[in-house]
């Protein structure tokens, strides 16, 4: 019987104290495929007795049937838990175990060595201490053993337990493992990773896992246990300055006005001056309120909620900091960034960004370079497709509170969502701001656009024209323009003849193309609003997510979106241009209704139903809607 | 103040999610099942919104065969939180009488569960709802992020999952989607009583030893909780001491025999058990990955 159950059967008091306040390390562990992951995993928790009767018995069993160990005990089969997993032999996902020695309570994220799978090593990683890298001994250093040393370190960790394996199957070479420990030393001093400890193993038989092994007598280091229960575990943010993102606004009653969120940095007591980000305030911290009682400190790592002295506007988003020592404020960053869609990156196209508790609007600049993880190389890049990463320039809609990644994760660590799709595509870690964000301010001009409205007589705006190829876009917009130049209106009309041969005459057709060509329509009809001008647009822009970016880039109720519904067969059938024919024969590529996407506005302002309705008719009911907007008067 | 151990650490990132995921849900709920993981989440929800009453209500997706002593704790626990309770018994299942007995663990499970939790979803329109397992109960668990998406028929693609970092969790869906929300996924079985003792949770006198009728089928020890229980023939109840370490249908829930009727014992017992909690549930048993078949198609 061990020391530990020992503790349990005669004194249980006394364990269940020191079990509580036991520490706990977060490691992820990563290698190549058929490194011994999984194994690694398996014997760790067997050696640390977390596996109990039935998980044996169905391991016995599982063994026996997927096994690969053939009588043996087939410990990855412990960790490989999906049934789809199981049938392929491939850890396909991150996992999280759990387990406990008589020092430390662990969370391991097992992480996949696909190459595809990257994304998911990134996740494991982000939330780590310590990363256990496995090389098998026979293999040395490989293309992903770099990769995932690199992602360790760009997400932050510092301490690395270089784990050669299957020393075994080398007749327990000193040499083999010094060799590889060189080689790997020297890799991973480019990435300024200080704290290696090299470890020869045999996760299969058990050699130096929980204790010394005879078969290296050459090795005076540490088991992986030990290692493992001993290293410190620090956090450069538990020391720095107070940091709280607010999540949520707590008011029970009127008189109560509390903000909650976890300290991500510092810790607080009631009286402290903070400061508020992004509205700068500042107050002092009133009480720290909690189902316990109040408490006289909080800190980093705490949930909480805080009340401050004065009455001033915090809401969900803010940030509450150190008033001595606030944290930056920008709108434009230089970003490390992980790309984990499917789809590519596409460079100005608007995605959200979540950063604490604020989601913002973002797009990202063209990649500056992209790393070549096997080298560290910096490659020039349009994109960043899947599993790629890179540094790239951040632009968010309007300004955050931040610090940089390497000074506080939760404060410079922030994901990217496809605002159609919903997936999480990317992640990120900022560096710092750009001066410019900070520096460039529009020109006050003494003539502004109230000014130009005014002598105008109406209001200005923008008529985004979307359909199909051939709906009849351009037929309404005309119309509309003419009544609108009838009525007294200033107006410009931006269509393919006037934009295709000048604007853009440089882009083509692709989906990034696509993007660039209606970002720079939609910045084109932003300074033709803020001229005073009614702006008509018909192109058929195909996507979502740009219509949206162009209506983000004027204001509120300024942005008409006008859906010209034609169905697919009709435009077909009716092919003025005789493009349709054309794209079915495959002559023209990236046609939109034929092999690229037309994605249906969900909720446009105006629906102009051709089947029910002729131009003159659809005209009118646009020019009725701008009137009842207040944008033109009926007799102008 | 010293650093923050490893209970108060797991406390305050449950606390986190809670909170992140009510301020982006347009209509949160809890999944209230009356187990120790149920009691234990609903505490932290009382933590997570103090002064304010959690702002969202309790769903406990019934099927008329949880032990008598469940019934009577949920009324506690909804009259001590304030907090509005709902209870959905699937009608269907209601109208032809679905029972463990006659109709066996696997139907009865799915109907009254599976198909009666996605009933209730629909039928109020919840985006988001917390459910209190943890990733150290099961294999296919150890998988699944504290922010798991489903699709709009409630199925949960394993290998189509949302990367999960740091602490930011993506909530977004649309319509008809949601996301299931895992408070606990980082709690072992350990934590969740040793945290029940520190904070003095009520939790169902089940879990401690006594002396309860009990006969003896198919390897498994099922208390006879009333009179629906039908005995076969040769079967006697006869009191044993016993007590359960996990609970949900009476009928499918097996005992074990115990004497420890305080938290240290139970703990203590635990810890020197050589079985996992889930061993005694019917429903595992059934087939090798049952669980995360289950799951795909919508169980919790």
């Amino acid at each position: 019987m061990d020391a530990q159950t020992a503790l349990i059967e005669s004194d249980i008091e006394c364990y269940l104290e020191l079990h509580r306040n036991k520490s706990l390390l977060r490691f992820i562990t990563c290698g190549s495929v058929d490194d011994g992951k999984s194994t690694l995993i398996g014997r760790l928790l067997y050696e640390s007795k977390s596996l109990l009767d039935d998980q044996l018995g169905a391991l016995d069993a599982d063994s026996r049937r997927y096994g690969t160990q053939g009588d043996a005990l087939d410990f990855a089969l412990l960790v490989d838990g999906l049934s789809a997993e199981r049938e392929q032999g491939i850890t396909i996902d991150v996992a999280y175990r759990f387990f406990a020695t008589g020092k430390r309570k662990f969370i391991v994220a097992d992480t996949p060595g696909h190459e595809q799978y990257t994304r998911n090593m990134v996740t494991g990683a982000s939330t780590a201490d310590l990363a256990v890298i496995l090389v098998d001994a026979r293999k040395g250093l490989l293309t992903q053993t770099r990769r995932h040393t690199f992602l360790a370190s760009l997400v932050g960790i510092r301490r690395v337990v270089l784990a050669v394996n299957k020393l075994d199957l080398v007749d327990w070479s000193h040499g083999v493992f010094a060799g590889i420990e060189r080689a790997y030393r020297e890799f991973a001093a480019q990435l300024g990773i200080a704290n290696i400890v090299a470890i020869p193993l045999s996760a299969l038989r058990g050699d130096n896992m929980t204790a010394p092994s005879a078969n290296t007598p050459w090795y005076h280091g540490p088991s992986l246990l030990q290692h493992l229960e001993q290293v410190e575990i620090d956090s450069p943010a538990e020391h720095g300055p107070l940091r709280l993102p607010v999540q949520w606004v707590n008011r029970p009653d009127h008189a109560f006005r509390g903000f909650s969120g976890r300290l991500v940095g510092g810790h607080v007591r009631p009286g402290d001056a903070v400061r508020v980000l992004p509205s700068g305030r500042t107050s002092t911290v009133g009480r720290i309120v909690t189902l316990d009682g109040d408490l006289p400190e909080a800190v980093s790592g705490q949930s909480v909620t805080l009340t401050l002295a004065d009455e001033i506007d915090v809401s969900r988003g803010d940030v509450i900091c150190a008033a001595g020592d606030p944290a930056g404020l920008a709108d434009q960053f230089e970003a490390h960034v992980v790309w984990m869609g499917e789809e590519p990156l596409l460079p100005g196209r608007s995605y959200l960004v979540k950063l604490g508790a604020a989601t913002v609007g973002a797009s990202i600049a063209a990649p500056k370079y992209l790393v070549d993880v096997n080298t560290l190389e910096h490659l020039a890049a349009k994109t960043l497709q899947l599993n790629e990463t890179g540094v790239c320039v951040l632009t968010l809609d309007r300004a955050v509170a931040f610090d940089p990644y390497a000074q506080n994760r939760d404060m410079g660590g922030f994901i990217v969502v496809d605002r159609l799709s919903n997936q999480t595509v990317g992640a990120g870690m900022l560096h710092f701001a750009l001066r410019r964000s900070q520096n460039i301010h529009w020109q006050a001009l003494e003539v502004d656009k109230t000014a130009r409205v005014r002598m105008n007589g109406h209001r200005p705006g923008v008529l985004w024209f979307t359909g199909l190829s051939g709906s009849g876009k351009s037929t309404i917009a005309n119309i509309v323009e003419r009544r609108l130049h009838a009525l007294g209106a200033r107006t410009y009309l931006l269509d393919g003849d006037n934009v295709r041969h000048g604007l853009s005459k440089d882009l083509g057709f692709t989906a990034a193309d696509r993007v660039e060509n209606i970002r720079r329509i939609g910045e084109v009809a932003r300074l033709m609003v803020d001229a005073g001008l009614i702006v008509l647009t018909a192109f058929i822009s195909p996507f979502r997510s740009e219509r949206e970016l162009a209506r983000g880039m004027v204001e509120d109720g300024e942005f008409v979106e006008i859906f010209v519904d034609t169905p697919l067969a009709v435009v077909e059938q009716r092919d003025p241009k005789g493009l349709y024919r054309k794209a079915r024969k495959g002559e023209l590529k990236n046609f939109t209704g034929i092999d690229s996407p037309y994605e249906a506005p969900e909720a446009p302002e105006l629906h102009v139903d051709t089947m029910q309705s002729d131009p003159e008719r659809a005209a009118d009911a646009i020019i009725g809607y701008l009137v009842q907007r207040g944008i033109i008067r009926a007799t102008n | 103040m010293t650093a923050l151990n490893h209970l108060q650490r797991l406390e305050a990132e449950s606390i986190d999610i809670l909170r992140e995921a009510v301020a982006e849900a347009e209509r949160p709920v809890m999944l209230y099942s009356i187990g120790k993981d149920s009691a234990v989440m609903l505490h932290l929800a009382r933590k997570a919104f103090f002064p304010s009453r959690p702002p969202f209500p309790l769903l406990h997706v019934d099927t008329t065969w949880k032990f008598r002593a469940m019934y009577a704790l949920r009324e506690r626990m909804a009259r001590e939180s304030g907090m509005e309770l709902l209870v959905y018994r699937n009608p269907e299942a209601e109208r032809l009488g679905i029972n463990p007995f006659e109709h066996g663990s696997a139907t009865h499970t799915d109907v009254w569960k599976t198909q009666g939790l996605k009933q209730a979803l629909d039928r109020y329109g919840f985006d988001l709802a917390f459910g209190g397992a943890r990733r150290d109960e099961e294999k296919s668990r150890a998988k699944e992020r504290v922010f798991s998406f489903r699709t709009a028929q409630h199925r949960w693609d394993p290998k189509n999952q949302r990367p999960e970092l740091w602490r930011l969790y993506n909530t977004r869906h649309g319509p008809g989607e949601s996301l299931r929300v895992f408070p606990l996924s980082n709690w072992t079985e350990l934590d969740v009583w040793q945290y029940i003792r520190q904070e003095s949770i009520p939790i169902v006198d089940l879990y401690f030893a006594a002396e309860r009728p009990v006969v003896e089928r198919d390897g498994l020890l099922l208390m006879v909780d009333d009179e629906r229980f039908p005995l076969r023939d040769g079967e006697t109840p006869r009191l044993r001491s016993v007590r359960f370490r996990t609970l949900g249908c009476y009928p499918l829930t097996g005992a074990i025999e115990s004497h420890a009727d305080t938290l240290p014992k139970i703990i203590q017992e635990m810890l020197l058990a050589r079985t996992t909690e889930r061993q005694g549930r019917l429903i595992d048993r059934d087939v090798s990955g049952s669980m995360e078949k289950k799951k795909t198609e919508g169980y919790f």
